[in-house]
Order: structure tokens, then C-alpha cells, then sequence
């Protein structure tokens, strides 16, 4: 009787724009009310109404705490997806469950890995960073050293420049959104800026780029303009707390926020000042997008404005008409996230999603908004805009200037580099969540 | 401890961050190290042929050491294999269906001297002798008709080598970069 008062309040408000979306602030407003409402993806019918006694997992004593714990073993299918398990002589790729975690922080277990040779088992008692070329004086820093510098803590994601390749498809891909989207993570970095540590060696005044090199096999490195470097460039030695994972770069990494991943040199043991960059394999052929008349981008670097739902998406169906909290992930390397805007009728209308605070620059923020499914069909996608002006592109309006393919790809594939347009999920009358081209 | 030089770049990333960041106080723990002691382990080249070794090859040379030492993964005639092919390339006029090749796309030609000698054999990386990377990179080059076959390849000639595509860029850093 009084389940059946709470889920006709959703009537009661304005909705915001088409098929069902409500006013960000509904659930704020209502709060408590609205949420004993809600329907969840997975909701069991016959949760409900039974007389209750202990469960037997109540009547004993508990699982001893580990010395370091996992989540719970129902937790299982929150796990990376592995282009590569057996380590075969190319590169891997290991995407990050975004539709089974929630808020702004990708756990470290979870967090993207890519690497062109595996992470390599640094001790870090015998691992340097060298910084030298166009500096005053060349110099070694110890890790030991290193750790006795003044540090900072910032929130940061980081992003493959093939994330979301696969929307380069003509069609649709029955894929979900780990395997779109899983390229990019955010976490809290800790360690020293760069700037402290050129302050030290000196810079001469002809170094316009700096050459940064990993200690992997493969010797990776790239170009990074000086500028950058003296922004917010860091030396990172910790990653939500605690100390790298090695496919994240143990024991150090440069994290440049907001610019493509491959240049936030994993494993880092060398900065060279130059005044040049090098053409690395990598900047030179690797992350150079093609455009339809056959010339391409050089230096794209920035991850751009960028936004997609998380919940619905494939995987995590609607279970009966009802209201839903719509929630996604939108980041910049432009700045803070000032707006999300999401549609449920294929973009004809849009309405404000609320944006969860701390906002952080160049870290994900998380969106949300309150639907009412009336159990018809529905498009469902999410439009960022960030503090500096930028607006996340329309699909249809991104492929035409950059290019589609003419075949549908390999979901594992990368036709071209730095997607950042609109991300689309369509829903049947079943509840069904599958891709979709708006 | 501030140098001429520390002033500057201070002063530098202070106008950059506008925080006090820049000024953290640093123990000055970094430990001086002589260019001689970095000379052999920095293999950084750069495309005005900067850092380019001592050495020389031609692509007469580069064949048995590309038979013995690439060809199980490139392929018998870089035609490619579980590795890229090393040779041709169909026009980009295709967008992005185009695959990315050494005559079609690369648009300098010390990227190919430094990935070899970086990165190869993908299981030995850094074993080869830099005379035989100068010997690969003038095969690869000669294969791909850019350079001839009797062309010596080293510091001075390398850096030369006009690559097919150099003029198919576009620049997004910084003037591009919203």
C-alpha cells in the first residue's frame, strides 16, 4: 500500500525533457523517498514480502580478515578484459569494467593497463631516474631520494589515444562498455612535480620538448613539450594510496593529466631536455588519427571533452518499467566538467544531469540524473560540456570530419585514435540494453 | 642554491601554475652524474640526425641480417607475418581503412633507426651491433624504393633521407589544441 504511494510520486514532478527524464535535482529534493522507488537493473521479484528470519551466514563467525583483501567472491565478473592473457610478442590491452563500478575512482586492480612488452619486474632498490641533456647539471635520483621530496596528491585520469576506437564502425557493435570505453581510468596520483625536480638540475633556455623513456624492453618513449612538463607534469610513485601497480608503471611514472596515456611514460628512468622532438615510433606513426583526405593529425595530445552512461548500458538490463537513476563518467584534459546533458529519445530533447562534486580538472565526474522507463523504446545518451567552452561532439557531426570505417572493426581494434563524440544505448521493450547509432 | 638559471625556470613555472607549487622546497638530493656516464646507455636520436652513433650500412648488408635476425616475424620479404609488413602501402586517400606503412605514412627517417635499434628483435631488443641497425635501416629503406640499393646509410645520410608522406601532417600542438 504504501510501496505503491512512493513510486507514483515521480508523477508528481516536471519532467525535464522527453521519454521520462526528470529534474537532476529529484532525487536530491525527495531523497529518501524517491530512491525506496526505484528499480533496480537486477531487482528480484520476489524479494519482497516474505517472513523474515536470520540468514545462515548470520549465525556464525565471519571470514578472518586478509592481509590483503579482495572483493566479495560474488564480486567475481567486476574483472579487466584481456586482449592478450598468454603474453604473446605484441601488445596487450586490459579494459576497465566501468558498468560494475561507480563514483570517480577506478580501483588498482582495475585500472587500464596497456603495454607494448609486458610490465617489467622492477626492483626498486636499483632503479634511477636520470634527467640530463639541455639541463645545467645532469642528475641521478634514487628512489630513496625521490621519496624525500615534497609531494602532491591530485585526481587524474588517464586515457589510451585508441580509447573508444571502435565507434569508428559504420554500425553498431554488440559490445558493452567495457569493451568501448575501457581505455580510460581516474585516479588519485601522488608524487613530486616535475617543475621541483628541473628546478634542481637547471634548464637551459633552448629545451623547448623533453624525451621521456620507460625501462621496458622495448624502451618506450615520447615527446613531451616543455610546457607541459613545467605545468602539471609529476613524478608519480603512488596510485589511490598505495605504491603503483606494475602495469601502471611501478616503481615511478609520469603522469601528464589529461594528455594521451602512451605519453605518461610507465616505468620512467629517463628524461632527456631537448630542443626537438624525436619522432618516437609512437608519435610518429602510432598516434597520428588519418583524416578522410588522407592527411593526418600530428600531436593530438589532449584527450578532449568527452562523456558515456555507465548505468544502463550493455550487461545491466532494465527489469520492468519504473525510475532508474541514469549515471555515466565525463572528463576533460581542457579543464572541469561544467555540464552533462543527457537524452532519452535518441537527442530530439535533453535534460541536466546532476554533476557529483568534488569537481576535479582533467578527473572524471560522475553524472547523474533520475528516468521514469515507461517500458517503451528509448535511446538513451550523455553530452559533456567543459569549463572551457568545449562541447563533446555529436557522433554523425565527429565521423564526418574524421572518417569512419568502411568494414566493421575488431571491438579490440583501433581504426583511428582519439574518439571523444557521443556515446549511444538503445532499449527495447524488454529492457533489453544494446549499442546503437543515434 | 639558486641559479641564474634556477630563477628562470622558477620564474617560469610560477607564471605557468600561478601557485606556490613551484616553489616547493626540494632537499637537492639529485646526485651529479657526468655525460660519459650516460653516453653509452641513452640510445635518444634525433631527427636532425642528434645522438646519431658512429657507423654505416647498406641494404647489401642489411638482407642476411634481416634473413637471420627479422624475417621469422616480418615475413620473408617484410611482406609481414605475426609483425607488420615492413613494405608497400596503399594511398591514404583511404582515411582511416589506410594501413599505416613505412612509404606510405612515416614522415621522418631516423624513426626507423631508432625503433630498430630501440625496440628489435622484439625478444633480444638492443643487441644489435649499430652497424647492423645502419645495414636494416638502409634494407627497409631500399626495399621501400626510397633510398637506392647502393646507398650508404650513416649520421650524415640518414637524417637526409626524404620520407614519401613528410609533408602529410597536420600539427595539433600547440596552435591547434583547443
Amino acid at each position: 500500500m504504501k510501496q505503491k504511494n512512493l513510486t507514483n510520486r515521480w508523477q508528481d514532478m516536471e519532467p525535464a525533457a522527453g521519454n521520462g527524464l526528470m529534474d537532476r535535482r529529484a532525487f536530491f529534493k525527495e531523497g529518501a523517498v524517491i530512491a525506496a522507488g526505484m528499480t533496480g537493473y537486477t531487482l528480484s521479484e520476489s524479494a519482497a514480502a516474505q517472513q523474515l528470519v536470520d540468514d545462515p551466514w548470520s549465525t556464525v563467525q565471519g571470514t578472518t580478515a586478509g592481509k590483503y583483501n579482495r572483493p566479495s567472491e560474488f564480486e567475481s565478473a567486476a574483472e579487466l578484459t584481456l586482449s592478450n592473457p598468454n603474453g604473446e610478442p605484441r601488445a596487450q590491452q586490459a579494459r576497465t569494467p566501468h558498468h560494475l563500478l561507480n563514483g570517480t575512482l577506478t580501483p588498482n586492480g582495475l585500472h587500464f593497463v596497456i603495454s607494448r612488452s609486458g610490465a617489467p619486474n622492477i626492483d626498486p632498490d636499483q632503479h634511477q631516474l636520470v634527467i640530463h641533456g639541455l639541463v645545467d647539471q645532469p642528475m641521478v635520483f634514487t628512489l630513496d631520494a625521490l621519496m624525500r621530496y615534497p609531494m602532491v596528491s591530485r585526481m587524474a585520469f588517464i586515457e589510451c589515444g585508441g580509447n573508444s576506437a571502435p565507434l569508428f564502425s559504420p554500425e553498431p557493435i554488440d559490445a558493452d562498455v567495457q569493451a568501448l570505453h575501457g581505455l580510460v581510468s581516474c585516479a588519485e596520483w601522488t608524487g613530486i612535480m616535475l617543475s621541483t625536480l628541473l628546478e634542481e638540475t637547471g634548464i637551459d633556455p633552448k629545451a623547448t620538448w623533453l624525451i621521456a623513456e620507460g625501462a621496458d624492453s622495448l624502451a618506450t618513449h615520447r615527446s613531451v613539450p616543455i610546457t607541459k612538463a613545467l605545468d602539471d607534469a609529476m613524478i608519480a610513485l603512488y596510485q589511490n594510496g598505495e605504491r603503483l601497480m606494475p602495469g601502471n608503471g611501478y616503481p615511478m611514472r609520469l603522469l601528464l593529466p589529461g594528455w594521451e596515456g602512451n605519453m605518461s611514460i610507465k616505468w620512467l628512468r629517463q628524461i632527456k631536455l631537448v630542443d626537438q622532438p624525436s619522432m618516437s615510433h609512437s608519435e610518429a606513426r602510432t598516434y597520428t588519427p588519418i583524416l578522410p583526405d588522407g592527411k593526418a593529425y600530428q600531436f593530438y595530445f589532449l584527450q578532449e571533452v568527452k562523456s558515456f552512461i555507465t548505468h544502463p548500458s550493455p550487461g545491466l538490463n532494465l527489469n520492468g518499467p519504473g525510475l532508474y537513476e541514469i549515471s555515466g563518467i565525463a572528463y576533460s584534459a581542457n579543464g572541469r566538467i561544467s555540464k552533462v546533458m543527457v537524452s532519452a529519445d535518441g537527442g530530439k530533447t535533453w535534460a541536466e544531469a546532476a554533476l557529483q562534486g568534488p569537481l576535479h580538472e582533467k578527473a572524471f565526474t560522475r553524472f547523474r540524473v533520475p528516468w521514469h522507463w515507461d517500458g517503451g523504446p528509448a535511446v538513451l545518451l550523455s553530452r559533456a560540456l567543459d569549463n572551457a567552452g568545449n562541447l563533446q561532439p555529436i557522433r554523425a557531426e565527429f565521423v564526418a570530419k574524421r572518417g569512419e570505417a568502411t568494414k566493421v572493426p575488431s571491438v579490440k581494434g583501433f581504426p583511428s585514435q582519439h574518439y571523444n563524440a557521443t556515446t549511444s544505448w538503445g532499449i527495447d521493450s524488454d529492457g533489453q540494453v544494446k549499442h546503437v547509432y543515434a | 642554491m639558486f641559479t641564474p638559471k634556477g630563477r628562470y625556470i622558477a620564474v617560469i613555472a610560477a607564471l605557468i601554475l600561478g601557485t606556490s607549487a613551484a616553489f616547493a622546497q626540494s632537499p637537492n638530493l639529485g646526485v651529479p652524474i657526468s655525460s660519459a656516464d650516460i653516453a653509452a646507455w641513452d640510445i635518444v636520436i634525433l631527427p636532425d640526425g642528434t645522438g646519431l652513433p658512429p657507423g654505416n650500412g647498406t641494404a647489401a648488408q642489411g638482407a642476411p641480417i634481416y634473413a637471420e635476425k627479422c624475417a621469422l616475424c616480418h615475413g620473408i620479404n617484410a611482406e609481414g607475418g605475426i609483425a607488420v609488413t615492413l613494405t608497400g602501402g596503399s594511398p591514404l586517400t583511404n582515411g582511416i581503412d589506410t594501413a599505416k606503412t613505412i612509404a606510405n605514412f612515416w614522415p621522418v627517417s631516423t624513426t626507423l633507426f631508432d625503433y630498430i635499434r630501440r625496440a628489435m628483435p622484439w625478444t633480444q631488443p638492443r643487441t644489435l651491433t649499430d652497424q647492423e641497425v645502419y645495414a636494416l635501416t638502409a634494407y627497409v629503406l631500399a626495399i621501400n624504393d626510397i633510398i637506392d640499393d647502393a646507398d650508404e646509410m650513416n649520421a650524415e645520410t640518414l637524417p637526409r633521407v626524404q620520407m614519401p608522406n613528410s609533408d602529410g601532417f597536420i600539427v595539433r600542438f600547440p596552435t591547434l589544441t583547443p
